[in-house]
C-alpha cells in the first residue's frame, strides 16, 4: 500500500554518485515566469529513500563554499547532466568542506577502470 | 455533516503543484455501507449509519447482526453520522470520492497511548535545569498556594495517564482523493498509529 503511494510520483533515474560533478537544471518560478537555473557542483551527499531522496551538490562561488540539497524526484528538477565522474571511497564527502586548494579540493576523476 | 471510516495507513510526502514536498497521512477509506438511516418521524432526528471493514464471522453475535441483516455483511466499526449531507439510500456504498469537492476535513481517531507520564511530557511544563547542581530536574514543582487554602484545587495539572484517547484534529487540507486506490491524503499529522481506525468528516469551521 505504502509502496503504490511513494512509487506513484516518482520518475526514474538516478544517475550520477557520489564524488560526481553535476549540472542541476533547476526551475524557478519567479512571480508568473519560469526560467531555468543551473547549479553546478559536486555531490557529497545522498540522503533518505523513496520519495524523500535528496541530494547534496557543494561548489564554490566568488570563494564561498554553497550547498544545495535538492529532492532527487522534484519535478521542478528539469534534468541532472553528469559533468564528471569522479572517484571517490566513502559515501558521504563532508571532509571536503574543510580542505582548501589542490587538498581534496580536486577530486580524482575519471579512471573507471570496472564497468 | 459528510462523514466516512476509514484507516490510517501511513504518512509519505508528495510534490505539490508548486514542486515542493509536502507531509501528507494516507487515509484508506474501503467501501463504507450505509446500514440503516435514522429519520425525524422514527427517530426524532436525522442521521446515516455507515459501516465499514467486515467482520469475522465466528466473532458476529446473532444481536449484533441483527442490524445488518440484508443489507450487507456484518462490520467491524459502525459509525452515526448525524444530519447527513447526501441522500443515502440504505445498502448504499460510499466511498472517498465524496470528499472529492472538499478542500478540508476533520479527523477523529484514537491517539497513541503514551503510559504513565510526567509533568514535562504531559502538559509541557517547563521542569528545572539539569546540571549546575540543581535538583530539580523534571519535577512538576508546586500545586497550590499556602495555609490559603490549604489544599490543591481539584484539575491542576499533574502527572498521569496521557494518550489513548478519543482526538480529533480540525481543519486539515485534502491533497489528494484516489478512488482508484480508495485512498484519501490529507496534510498533516492525525492521531494513532498506522492501521488505526479513524472518522473523517468534512470541516465544521471551513
Amino acid at each position: 500500500m505504502k509502496a503504490i503511494e511513494s512509487e506513484q510520483m516518482k520518475e526514474n533515474a538516478e544517475n550520477f554518485c557520489v564524488g560526481d560533478t553535476v549540472k542541476v537544471f533547476f526551475k524557478i518560478i519567479e512571480g508568473t515566469n519560469e526560467r531555468v537555473q543551473v547549479f553546478e557542483g559536486l555531490v557529497i551527499a545522498k540522503n533518505n529513500g523513496g520519495i524523500r531522496r535528496t541530494f547534496v551538490v557543494r561548489k564554490i562561488s566568488y570563494g564561498v563554499g554553497v550547498e544545495r540539497i535538492f529532492p532527487l524526484h522534484s519535478p521542478r528538477i528539469e534534468r541532472i547532466e553528469v559533468v564528471r565522474r569522479g572517484r571517490v571511497r566513502r559515501a558521504k564527502l563532508y571532509y571536503i568542506r574543510k580542505k582548501v586548494g589542490k587538498k581534496a579540493k580536486v577530486k580524482e576523476l575519471i579512471h573507471r577502470k570496472n564497468a | 455533516m459528510l462523514g466516512l471510516i476509514g484507516k490510517k495507513v501511513g504518512m509519505t510526502q508528495v510534490f505539490d503543484a508548486q514542486g515542493r514536498l509536502t507531509p501528507v497521512t494516507v487515509i484508506k477509506i474501503e467501501g463504507n455501507v450505509v446500514v440503516s438511516d435514522r429519520n425525524e418521524e422514527k427517530n426524532g432526528y436525522s442521521a446515516a449509519v455507515l459501516g465499514s471493514i467486515d467482520k469475522k464471522k465466528s466473532t458476529v453475535t446473532k444481536p449484533y447482526a441483527g442490524q445488518f441483516k440484508e443489507v450487507c455483511e456484518p462490520k467491524q466499526h459502525v459509525v452515526e453520522f448525524r444530519d447527513y449531507d447526501r441522500e443515502v439510500a440504505v445498502g448504499e456504498v460510499l466511498g472517498v470520492d465524496i470528499f472529492k469537492d472538499i478542500s478540508f476535513v476533520d479527523v477523529t481517531g484514537t491517539s497513541k497511548g503514551k503510559g504513565f507520564a510526567g509533568g514535562m511530557k504531559r502538559h509541557g511544563f517547563k521542569g528545572g535545569r539539569a546540571t549546575h547542581g540543581s535538583k530539580f530536574h523534571r519535577d512538576i514543582g508546586g500545586t497550590s498556594m499556602s495555609s490559603t487554602p490549604s489544599r490543591t484545587f481539584k484539575g491542576t495539572r499533574m502527572a498521569g495517564h496521557m494518550g489513548n484517547e478519543r482526538t480529533t484534529v480540525q481543519n486539515l487540507k485534502v491533497v489528494r482523493v484516489d478512488e482508484e486506490m480508495q485512498v484519501l491524503m490529507v496534510k498533516g499529522a492525525i492521531p494513532g498509529p498506522a492501521q488505526s481506525v479513524v472518522i473523517v468528516k468534512k470541516a465544521i469551521k471551513k
